[in-house]
């Protein structure tokens, strides 16, 4: 049969995110897929050079529009780090808590992306209405409801509002109420195992070699999260487990993404009830004077989809001297694609892609 | 995992009878979150137009616009922000910069406008705008704009515990009352190299102290120094305005604190101890400045008086190359500076440590030479080019009444004990007066007393015309008075000395004060007559007020010589008095009687001096 070259995206239904594949495809067969990014890029590492430390924080959450928390988390982090900031207790609860928000919200808009590409248009919907109550609550916690600019280095922006815990417990009883039917019309749909059973398979050696982490990872089975490895905020507080399966396919993939919003839930109700009093803020230097001691500090933090890391660089100056993110999406997006590609159907790309959660803007920045 | 199934998802039919969740906008709306960040509020009446905001901004959406409208006061800009909603991310990093609290995000974002110009705005807010902010009944969300926005609803706001500044100062160690009373001990102890880094760390160089300031200083410049460690480049920018740091930097009354931005919702920064810091780490300003005169011009100034405005006004011209002669009848350099204030507020080493640097450029001093009695003023005239009068109010003024003639008058006292001599004092001191002299003479009593009978009971009281919300004195010398056991007795006026049979003071006879100013805020006091009271004491200093003695000036020049009517010497914009080449400055010139305004006088005046004698 005629080998194609095939151009899936950016302009193309299936897609989503200004990203693109080039594949070679023998009828509906993918022989090789290239991986063509590139047109998100805004210069954000640069760009961060040449601001201070403080006007860099309204800005590191757009790297990822999906999940901007994580961002925020791990240049707050890199930043108290280097300049050596104290973080209070209450903060690092409130911290784990938003993040734990952050994770179950972004996970129902990519359940949202994944659903609506296989054609689950219900469930899509469902998710995306859940995604919204989330975003209602860091509306009332932060100001905003996409960006929310809210963890800043010494702690966060302001403390929960009054009668807040009881909110974030309501909100995510009604969504944990719409557990079974969500299972029943997706997750146990025969439909949706025929759709992503055995699709995409990636094995835990060649999800190791090539940098895969998160989903992509702990689908092979392999408990790897760095909330666990390597604890940061108050993930040591409380106990929690990592959800894993074995089959390292689409399936697993989103079998790992609905255990993991579950283990959120019950994460929040056991930080909610041990959160302690207190500050929730210890005073950063002015920002108009504020240097930070010469000195580099790499940081990693769990995000929604994959190890998230940050290597930070400072000469002693009122800015960054260089910013590097190490996204999830990266070697997801990149190398992993790729790969799992290889032998699928045409009709499977977005469907693959989704399961390996790329988000775009993380691999451009 | 459960059994897959092909029937399970059927069970979602139920959601086909349920109510939709969407909401049909915009006939139904959703209310924003109490913190939501939307556009822009300002409220004008608190905003000084410092600028913070727009430092800030990431995105330069924020640029300042001039108002001319607005009176600039000391404090306070005529600029307010102007916003760019194509550029703003609304992070709100704009409210928690904002010193004053003025600005603050509001809960509405809809913008729906045929102009695109309307997309940059410069907000205000309900309180001083109605005409874009209505009430909720006539406001509809169908034209809602930036022109068109809702009263009372404010969003996100600015919280002191979030602020990015800093609003409390680095606390100035000081000797408690209890131990400084006992002596003559400096008071302020001045911050080491870490608390002033600190302190200098909370200015957010927003420049509205310079404008305050009578002469300019650039102040965040060398606070900036200050905090990259750099005290040496702090020196040469204080140096640029004000030649006398350490005298400046104990007793300025800095009118640039009560200007700065940080003041509105915390306390301002401390700008004269850091000022003080600067030159009291420095010991050798010489090496330090590296300052070189200009080539000589061949011409000689002659400057009568050695007090702040003398020193600076020889500084700036010896810096232009003229040689300068400086005439005081004191035995060292300050002037009223030097006899004035007592030495646990200024200690006399400070002040010679700035008279000795001006003096290292090649100013002369002839001290102990008095205008008038020395020299005659004439001789001046026809030896020098030019010739600047900054003599200050050196004469005590008493209150008249019967018997004051047997009081004391504030600066024959104050003087008198910067000598070995010290007066000898009673054991019971009366002070009249309400102002920082009269706070300087009840606390100098105050230790003198504690020296002279250590161990026994002694009391000082002040009475002032003026109640506690009208004491001239400042808010920090009444307090610290207080501290150390002086007694108030605030609107109570002297009537009359009360004598001994042998003539000594027994007391003061006074009386209630009824107001002290007339309708016009003209100094008029009044009185109750019938309500006296008598303060009993031994000893009554009088510190009610200072005026200037003119005598070494002859009564023909005296006559060309224009006054204001506050009684003060008339000076053109170049500092010169009616009388040709005759340059004045200081206490005689202006109604703000301190050291800061006298150096901007003198600033002025030598350039005056040097336009004049090079044109």
């Amino acid at each position: 049969m005629r080998e194609l070259e095939l151009y899936f995206g950016p302009q193309h239904l299936g897609m989503v995110g200004n990203f693109s594949i080039t594949l070679q495809v023998e009828g509906d067969r993918i022989l090789k897929a290239t991986a063509n990014p590139g047109y998100l890029h805004r210069g954000f590492e640069k760009l961060m050079e040449g601001r201070s430390w403080i006007k860099n924080f309204p800005m590191v959450c757009r790297i990822n529009v999906i999940e901007p928390d994580s961002m925020e988390m791990v240049y707050s982090m890199a930043v108290e780090k280097l300049a050596g900031l104290e973080v209070p207790e209450r903060a690092q609860f409130i911290r784990t808590i938003y993040l734990e928000l952050a994770r179950v919200g972004s996970h129902l808009f990519g359940l949202w992306a994944y659903a609506s590409m296989l054609g689950f248009d219900t469930v899509a919907q469902w998710a995306m209405y859940h995604r919204d109550l989330i975003l209602d609550l860091f509306e009332e916690l932060t100001g905003g409801r996409v960006y929310h600019i809210y963890i800043w280095p010494g702690g966060v922006r302001r403390d929960f509002p009054d009668g807040f815990k009881d909110r974030i417990v309501k909100t995510l009883h009604s969504i944990g109420g719409c557990v079974p039917d969500y299972d029943s019309t997706f997750f146990n749909n025969r439909l949706f195992y025929e759709r992503a059973g055995n699709i995409g398979k990636v094995s835990r050696a060649e999800a190791l070699e090539m940098g895969g982490t998160g989903q992509v990872l702990r689908a092979t089975g392999m408990p790897y999260d760095i909330r666990r490895i390597e604890p940061y905020a108050a993930y040591d507080k409380v106990p929690w487990n990592v959800p894993t399966r074995e089959d390292g396919d689409a399936f697993s993939r989103i079998w790992v993404v609905r255990d993991e919003m579950i283990e959120s839930v019950h994460m929040i109700f056991k930080l909610l009830d041990e959160m302690p009093g207190g500050e929730v803020y210890n005073r950063i230097p002015n920002p108009f004077k504020w240097r930070i001691p010469k000195g580099e500090a790499y940081v990693r933090c769990e995000s929604s989809r994959g190890e998230l890391g940050l290597y930070l660089v400072s000469n002693g100056g009122k800015n960054p001297y260089r910013v590097h993110f190490r996204t999830p999406s990266y070697p997801h997006g990149l190398t992993v694609l790729e790969k799992a590609l290889v032998g699928a159907n045409i009709s499977d790309v977005g469907n693959i892609m989704i399961s390996l959660y790329v988000v775009a803007p993380e691999i451009d920045r | 995992m459960g059994k897959l199934s092909l029937f399970g998802p059927f069970s979602a039919i139920k959601f086909l009878f349920r109510k939709p969740k969407t909401l049909r906008f915009p006939f139904e709306q959703k209310e924003t979150a109490v913190r939501y960040r939307g556009f822009h509020l300002n409220d004008w009446n608190t905003c000084t137009g410092c600028g913070n905001c727009a430092d800030i901004c990431p995105n330069e959406a924020i640029i300042m616009e001039e108002h001319p409208e607005i009176e600039t006061t000391p404090g306070e800009k005529n600029e307010r922000p102007r916003l760019d909603y194509g550029r703003c991310c609304f992070c709100g990093l704009c409210v928690d910069i904002c010193p004053a609290g003025s600005l603050r995000l509001s809960r509405d974002y809809l913008h729906i406008h045929f102009d695109n110009a309307t997309f940059t705005v410069t907000p205000g807010d309900d309180s001083t705008d109605d005409k874009v902010f209505l009430p909720e009944d006539q406001y509809s969300i169908l034209k809602a704009s930036l022109v068109h926005r809702r009263k009372d609803y404010d969003g996100f706001s600015p919280d002191i515990n979030f602020s990015l500044f800093d609003p409390d100062r680095v606390q100035m160690p000081e000797i408690p009352p209890s131990e400084r009373k006992m002596s003559f001990i400096e008071q302020i102890t001045g911050y080491n190299h870490e608390e002033a880094v600190r302190e200098a760390e909370r200015c957010l160089e927003c420049g509205l102290c310079e404008d305050a300031c009578p002469a300019h200083m650039k102040i965040s410049d060398y606070i900036g120094a200050i905090y990259d460690g750099r005290p040496d480049e702090s020196l040469r920018k204080i140096y640029e305005d004000n030649p006398i740091p350490s005298i400046c930097g104990r007793l300025c009354m800095k009118h640039c604190e009560d200007a700065c931005s940080l003041r509105l919702r915390g306390e301002s920064l401390a700008i004269r101890w850091l000022k003080r810091y600067t030159a009291d780490t420095i010991n050798n300003f010489k090496e330090t400045l590296e300052q070189q005169p200009a080539s000589p011009t061949g011409r000689k100034v002659a400057i009568v008086g050695a007090g702040p405005g003398g020193l600076s006004s020889a500084y700036f011209l010896r810096l232009m190359g003229y040689d300068v002669v400086v005439f005081d009848e004191l035995s060292g350099g300050g002037g009223m500076i030097r006899v004035g204030p007592p030495r646990y507020r200024l200690p006399e080493e400070s002040i010679d440590k700035d008279v000795a640097y001006i003096a290292s450029l090649g100013v002369e001093f002839r001290f102990n030479t008095r205008i008038g009695r020395d020299m005659e003023f004439e001789e001046l005239l026809a030896e020098y080019d030019a010739v600047y009068i900054g003599i200050g109010n050196t004469v005590s003024r008493s209150t008249g009444v019967q018997n004051s003639e047997k009081c004391l008058l504030a600066l024959d006292y104050l003087e008198q004990n910067k000598t070995d001599r010290k007066t000898v004092v009673t054991s019971s001191i009366i002070v009249i007066g309400g102002g920082n002299v009269a706070m300087d003479v009840a606390r100098e009593s105050l230790r003198l007393q504690n020296i002279q009978y250590p161990g026994r009971d002694t009391i000082v009281n002040t009475v002032s015309l003026e109640d506690w919300d009208e004491l001239p004195a400042t808010e920090e010398e009444i307090n610290e008075a207080r501290e150390e056991g002086i007694i108030f007795n605030p609107a109570w006026g002297p009537r009359e000395v009360l004598l001994d049979e042998s003539g000594n003071i027994r007391g003061l006879l006074c009386m209630k004060v009824k107001s002290v100013f007339d309708d016009e805020g003209r100094f008029s006091p009044t009185f109750y007559e019938d309500r006296n009271m008598v303060i009993e004491g031994t000893m009554i200093i009088e510190a009610i007020g200072q005026g200037p003695d003119f005598s070494f000036i002859p009564k023909k020049l005296m006559e060309k010589i224009e006054f204001t009517e506050r009684r003060k010497i008339r000076v053109d914009e170049n500092g010169m008095t009616t009388l040709p080449g005759v340059f004045a400055g200081g206490d005689i010139v202006n109604i703000n009687l301190d050291a800061v305004t006298a150096i901007a006088d003198a600033k002025i005046a030598s350039e005056g001096i040097n336009t004049w004698l090079s044109g």
